[in-house]
């Protein structure tokens, strides 16, 4: 018998890896039948999440730990045992701003180091603090961009405004005048460069080279009940993601994702991020940027503890928690690799052998162990060279000149 | 106790604020979210806050309650966690509470109730108006079928509806459905009309 899945998502480009699922039947093979739910906000899917009108969500990765450490509202132990997306983000901000950075776009994209510290420069050249759009406190993107401007020495809560708006409504901030720029997953700021409302100032690739992005987060206790249904669908998504990543289906998947159901956007923005080429300025050749967007080689899906424990260090950096033993526990424990591996074990996936690694460190393509098969990982430095060792939080904070 | 509205639909939230002032509520505030609404809202000091749950402007609400100074007391979603049936009901209904801490749950539950009771009659006034408009967009498309039937083949009125009528039955199919493939297939051929 098929079995009903409801999960919620927003309009994104990363949302692929669910609707393909659904739509290319790969979820109906494993018998399940997938109902995505659209919303609009990031508290109205956390909602539906939490109190349980739907069983799944894409979530931010950010936000599924953030809820587990009661951060957001109603408290409840999330889990995700699978990411939907590596990358994907791009700042974006009004052409007037962007004017005091560097004017050649690919050489401003190819250094964010140094476009960080022309932005501290058009700051004092702004007339006022610059309004930055994020989605959500608990966002990658927010993580990201705080990250990036602290590394000039911009104080992300002083220097500069950081106002949250979901991502579907960025671009009609921007022609309201209400933001200057803002920082959200594809497609929208390709579509405020296209109606030539703002230019890239920096890609997400750049600025941590596989930064986590979304999650399929579940309730735990919904989790533990369900091991099947789960592995179901991990199985599904897991071929649903390969082909997501496929060249020769990227046309056809921003096709699908231009649907009103989905995303409700022109294909032609939609396929910039999938092929990895970013036009960063109106009228202009696009960027390429081969890593752009990753749904499945190098185990993208794999959830790295150590990667759950780098959101959490942020997290505590910027004051929002406060570090000890059993929290950082807590924020690890919602990443759940066994999950992975004991849904995906049969599926002739490479699977890494260890739950973490160090986050930051791998400079070029690496062969690494595995229980089966090769698995690469690609570079994922940060860009202002860092490294994560995700048993030494306490040292890794203290390097870092702001925080709270 | 001030409760603040933010919604962006007139009718619903009038719909809402009737309710609570024949409930004896009198200090009832209505906020578009819209512009500087965070603001205003900091300036209301408000005990509840309700809005739709599905609103986009919920994240940007949430930041404010999070970060407001203004603000002296934290707001929460929903006052007691323990009202599972309670919560359940408005999540359903889709309207969320934010609700100053401190604020007891007997004040605020009946609030909530009527908030539930009033989103749900709202509901069902917009599906009943979707419905009307469908069936008046539905007797056009019929009408127009009927005619071009009337014109092709000299039928009267009674005798188009009866063949478009008998058309769907053995098709399997709704009469708006076999209407608009006639109107379509007429269009194609230049049928005029």
């Amino acid at each position: 018998m098929t079995q009903v899945l409801q999960m919620a998502f927003l309009p994104l480009t990363d949302v692929a890896v669910l609707a393909v699922a659904r739509e290319q039947g790969f979820a109906e093979e494993e018998g399940l039948a997938i109902d995505l739910v659209r919303t609009t906000s990031w508290a109205t899917l956390r909602d539906r999440l939490v109190y349980g009108q739907v069983q799944a969500a894409q979530m931010l990765a950010p936000l599924a730990v953030a809820v587990t450490l009661g951060l957001s509202q109603q408290p409840a132990a999330l889990a995700a045992p699978y990411k939907l997306s590596v990358n994907g983000n791009m700042l974006v901000m009004a052409p007037q701003f962007a004017q005091a950075l560097e004017p050649d776009l690919g050489r401003r994209l190819a250094d964010p180091l140094g476009t960080a510290h022309d932005f501290a420069a058009a700051i004092g050249l702004w007339r006022r603090k610059p309004v930055i759009g994020i989605v959500h406190r608990f966002s990658s993107h927010a993580i990201m961009v705080r990250y990036w401007l602290a590394s000039a020495g911009i104080d992300p809560d002083r220097d500069v405004v950081l106002r949250v708006l979901p991502p579907s409504l960025t671009v009609e901030a921007m022609r309201a005048g209400e933001i200057d720029g803002f920082i959200a997953g594809e497609p929208w700021g390709s579509a405020a460069v296209n109606a030539g409302l703002a230019e890239t100032v920096a890609i997400g690739e750049r600025i941590w080279q596989r930064g986590v992005e979304k999650v399929l987060a579940f309730r735990q206790d919904w989790l533990d009940a369900n091991p099947e249904t789960t592995d179901r669908l991990l199985r599904a998504l897991a071929r649903a993601a390969a082909w997501c990543d496929d060249p020769a289906h990227h046309e056809a998947l921003a096709e699908l994702l231009a649907s009103p159901r989905y995303v409700d956007l022109p294909a032609e923005l939609i396929a910039r991020a999938l092929s990895g080429r970013i036009v960063a300025r109106q009228g202009e050749a696009p960027v390429d940027s081969p890593d752009f967007m990753l749904f499945a080689r190098e185990a993208t899906g794999f959830p790295w503890r150590s990667q759950a424990l780098w959101i959490y260090s942020q997290l505590v950096r910027w004051g929002m928690v406060t570090h000890d033993r059993e929290t950082a526990a807590r924020a690890a424990a919602v990443f759940r690799p066994d999950v992975f591996r004991r849904a995906l074990a049969d599926s002739g996936l490479p699977m890494p052998g260890a739950s973490m690694k160090l986050e930051g460190a791998v400079k070029a393509p690496m062969a690494v162990g595995t229980h089966r098969g090769g698995l690469t990982l690609g570079p994922d430095r940060f860009f202002d060279g860092r490294i994560f060792d995700p048993d030494q939080i306490e040292d890794f904070l203290r390097e870092f000149a702001m925080r709270r | 106790m001030r409760i603040v509205i933010i919604d962006d639909s007139g009718l619903r939230a009038t719909v809402l604020e009737e309710g609570l002032r024949e409930a004896g509520y009198d200090d009832i505030h209505i906020v578009p979210p819209h512009g500087a609404f965070v603001a205003r809202l900091e300036r209301m000091a408000p005990d509840v806050v309700l809005m739709d749950l599905g609103s986009p402007s919920r994240d940007t609400l949430e930041e404010m309650l999070m970060v407001s100074r203004a603000l002296a007391r934290p707001i929460a979603m929903f006052v007691d966690q323990s009202d599972d049936a309670m919560i359940g009901a408005a999540i359903d209904a889709g309207v969320s509470a934010y609700v100053v801490d401190g604020l007891r749950k007997e004040r605020v539950k009946p609030v909530l109730e009527l908030a539930v009771r009033r989103f749900n009659a709202f509901a069902r006034m917009q599906s009943e108006l979707d419905e009307a408009r469908t069936a008046l967009a539905d007797r056009k498309t019929i009408d127009r079928a009927k005619a071009i039937l009337m014109n092709q083949r000299g039928l009267a009125e009674q005798e188009a509806y009866a063949l478009l009528r008998s058309s769907a039955m053995n098709q399997g199919k709704k009469i708006v459905d076999v209407a608009q493939a006639l109107i379509t297939a007429s269009d194609l051929l230049g049928g005029g009309l």
